[in-house]
């Protein structure tokens, strides 16, 4: 079946009882048994609810793999796949990682004695030279959070396959609709299903799929322990917001293309970094591996003071921290996502103060070229 | 003038939003706040890290408790689940030995292989719980009290007082009794933690968790784990839950006079061979209850004489709901043994008295004669 029928058809998503076409909110903590020796399929909402195991059976499909589970965040989702790890156990992580996986990894696992080496993810020597002999995962993310670099995901594969390491990778900027990391071999998938999957800003969700049955058991094990499931209105809203997700990721990432190409020529800017540029340096390995270049975008303002007067004159774009909905938002890493990382690494990985990322929404393009043209202009007064 | 809990609670959410004065508190169904400009946030940036609604409830929970705040999860196992990241590997945890088996599980499946021994002992034993802190690596003490399900009371004054004097943290599980019947930092606690799913909320329709920190310095801590983690509650769920704390006093009440009841019929029927409930006079916790604290909960369980029973009572109740959980307006029955306390191994469980032929009953608000009548029939 094609993605964009997946989408709107994934199997579990209507009422059996009454044959609503959506499945309902089953706002409920527990379900009544029949008798101890025939258990329902149910029993307690935290172990198993069936709205959010729509949602979990939907973004399996989708992502080709055995389980699906959701989370209360997408940080939610990270935290319980890194307990699938144990004390002394070695991390690889790609350096310009999500300042809240960054956090996780170093303000919380730390202590529970998780080791962790960041990579650059663009090089794959520099990845199998981070490897020890406790290296037990890569955790990677393409494009990058918030330089759109691009990772090799089938290289990342085989190094991970020859050393026995799971593959683990962040799928939120492009979703299963362009990319499916798990038909290349990555053993886990995990998104911030606030972003494009949910669509519309309404929302915190996040999302873990598995590759394989064992993997896939692990993590249905420490998603009932450590409790931290989605909620059922939540859970219907993501799946609400999938229905669409083809429909809006085509629309935001025409216009993004547009927006790239105009922003690259515009004299207050300078680097721009899109996949979809031609001279973006992973063009190529992008375009083996997804068949499409999203609607995420950053590009460079001389510094500060300029981010500053942009984000202060666009009318339509709106300043705020997320991604992925079907508002056009315009967001500043060094004070935003990647707050949590100090200056001196934050610049190592290219994050600049100059840097600003732009999720392209589902407005005009010209309303926005128009909004961000004066606003531009602004800043070079 | 210091509000009483009912007044608080009463008004909870009341006030929050002075655009339209509506009385109840909106759903911020969002994930983002927009800023005027950079660095000119509102108070709220992201959803994970603060929402309006969810900090409602978050204030409303910190201020029953008399906590420096409060903080609102994705389920009650994920609240301990965050409050456990306060220790490191290497660490030992004193921990009540009849404990909810779904934290039994987190200690045993979650963080143990993370590095964090955790050491049962009697809580209601104070000798034992003496013992249990002095020994090497000890950092904190997590009581559940009323215990589930046998209903052991812990003296938290007492053990509390020498938690401190050691640097140890005592954290109190408190869904049974909530803030109505029991304040544990009152009592000298540092955390309280709920399952929110239970008494707080009150209709078996959310799942959602709680902490209450006694000072800043926790809750400082604390509120890095919650956004770092991740694991909190949604806008609908904290709404709901919201809205059932406006009727925990009144439902506690109701619901623990006809729990009273039932367990002064249970104790006098021929096939129940014995009944554990705080609020009967011949408990061994009731000393410590009728001084710490203003009430005795509504759970009750007891054990009947054969286990051949089990199955038609449990089939047989048609008042009662045979269903995992607590706490919720409508009466339900548990069989703790297969349901809650599955992941507890047999040893252990025999050794506390979670045998099978064990149930557990958390009393709801309905007509009191109706629930007898239905356990009369099955019984």
């Amino acid at each position: 079946m094609n993605t964009r029928t997946k989408l709107i058809h994934s199997g579990k998503d209507r009422d059996p009882y009454t044959g609503a076409s959506s499945i309902p909110i089953y706002q409920t903590s527990t379900f009544a048994q029949p008798d101890p020796e025939h258990p329902g399929p149910y029993d307690y909402a935290r172990s198993g609810n069936p709205t959010r195991e729509a949602l979990e059976h939907s973004m399996a499909l989708l992502e080709g793999g055995t389980h699906g589970f959701a989370f209360s965040s997408g940080m939610a989702a990270t935290s319980s796949v890194l307990l699938l790890f144990k004390p002394g156990d070695h991390l690889v992580v790609g350096q310009d990682i999500y300042g809240g996986t960054y956090r996780v990894l170093t303000g919380l696992f730390k202590q529970w004695k998780l080791d962790v080496t960041f990579a650059d993810s663009t090089d794959p020597e520099s990845i199998r030279k981070a490897i020890t002999p406790a290296t037990r995962a890569l955790f990677v993310e393409t494009p990058t959070n918030p330089l759109l670099h691009i990772t090799d995901l089938r290289a990342m594969v085989k190094i991970a396959r020859e050393h026995t390491l799971l593959a683990i990778t962040d799928n939120t900027f492009m979703t299963p609709y362009l990319q499916r990391p798990l038909e290349l071999g990555f053993d886990i998938v995990v998104h911030s299903a606030t972003k494009f999957l949910g669509g519309h800003s309404d929302l915190i969700a996040g999302v873990t799929v598995t590759r394989e049955e064992t993997v896939g058991h692990h993590l249905r094990a420490i998603q009932n322990a450590f409790g931290a499931i989605l909620g059922p209105q939540d859970s219907w809203l993501v799946q609400r917001g999938i229905k669409t997700l083809g429909v809006r990721m085509d629309a935001q990432q025409k216009t993004a293309g547009t927006l790239a190409t105009w922003l690259s020529g515009h004299p207050a800017v300078g680097a721009v970094h899109y996949p979809g540029l031609k001279n973006h340096p992973g063009r190529d390995i992008h375009e083996s591996q997804a068949s499409g270049s999203g609607a995420v975008i950053s590009f460079e303002l001389r510094g500060r003071p300029e981010v500053l007067k942009l984000l202060k004159q666009t009318q339509l774009t709106l300043p705020a921290v997320s991604l992925g909905g079907v508002e056009s938002i315009l967001s500043y890493p060094a004070m935003m996502s990647h707050a949590a990382m100090p200056r001196p690494e934050r610049l190592a990985r290219g994050i600049t103060d100059g840097l600003v990322r732009l999720s392209v929404g589902l407005e005009a393009a010209d309303d926005l070229i128009a909004d961000l043209d004066s606003a531009l202009t602004v800043t070079t007064k | 003038m210091k509000t009483n809990l009912s007044t608080l609670l009463a008004q909870a959410g009341n006030r929050k939003d002075p655009k339209t004065g509506a009385i109840s508190v909106p759903i911020y169904q969002t994930a983002s706040f927009g800023h005027a400009g950079l660095g000119q946030s509102t108070g709220f940036d992201y959803s994970r890290t603060s929402n309006p609604t969810r900090l409602v409830l978050e204030e409303t929970l910190a201020a029953a408790d008399g906590g420096a705040k409060g903080f609102a999860f994705s389920s009650g196992l994920a609240a301990i689940d965050a409050v456990l990241h306060l220790f490191h590997s290497g660490d030992r945890i004193v921990v009540t030995e009849d404990l909810y088996g779904g934290t039994f599980r987190l200690f045993e499946h979650v963080f143990r292989p993370l590095g964090l021994d955790a050491l049962y002992v009697d809580t209601s034993n104070l000798q034992a719980v003496q013992k249990a802190l002095q020994l090497p690596g000890v950092k904190g003490i997590f009581i559940e009290t009323p215990t589930n399900p046998l209903l052991k009371i812990a003296n938290i004054r007492a053990i509390s007082s020498w938690a401190r004097a050691q640097n140890i943290l005592t954290i109190v599980d408190n869904t049974f009794l909530t803030p109505v019947f029991q304040k544990p930092l009152e009592l000298g606690a540092d955390i309280a933690v709920y399952s929110a799913t239970k008494y707080l909320s009150g209709h078996n329709d959310v799942v959602a968790g709680a902490v209450v920190v006694r000072t800043a310095e926790l809750a400082e801590r604390i509120g890095f784990f919650q956004n770092a983690i991740g694991s909190i509650l949604g806008p609908q769920d904290s709404w709901l839950v919201i809205r059932g704390l406006k009727t925990l006093p009144l439902r506690l009440q109701k619901q623990q006079e006809n729990a009273l009841q039932i367990a002064i019929w249970l104790s006098s029927h021929p096939h129940v061979k014995l009944v554990h409930f705080p609020g009967l006079p011949n408990h061994p916790g009731r000393n410590i209850l009728d001084r710490e604290q203003i009430g005795f909960g509504s759970m009750i369980s007891f054990e009947i004489d054969s286990t051949t029973r089990v199955p038609e009572i449990l089939s047989g109740v048609k008042v009662f709901l045979f269903a995992e959980s607590l706490g919720g307006v409508e009466s339900l029955i548990t069989y703790p043994a297969v349901q809650t306390h599955a992941d507890v191994d047999l040893a252990t469980r025999n050794r506390l008295g979670i045998n099978d032929r064990l149930l557990r009953l958390s009393v709801g608000i309905e007509d009191v004669n109706d629930l007898i009548h239905d356990l009369e029939t099955v019984l």
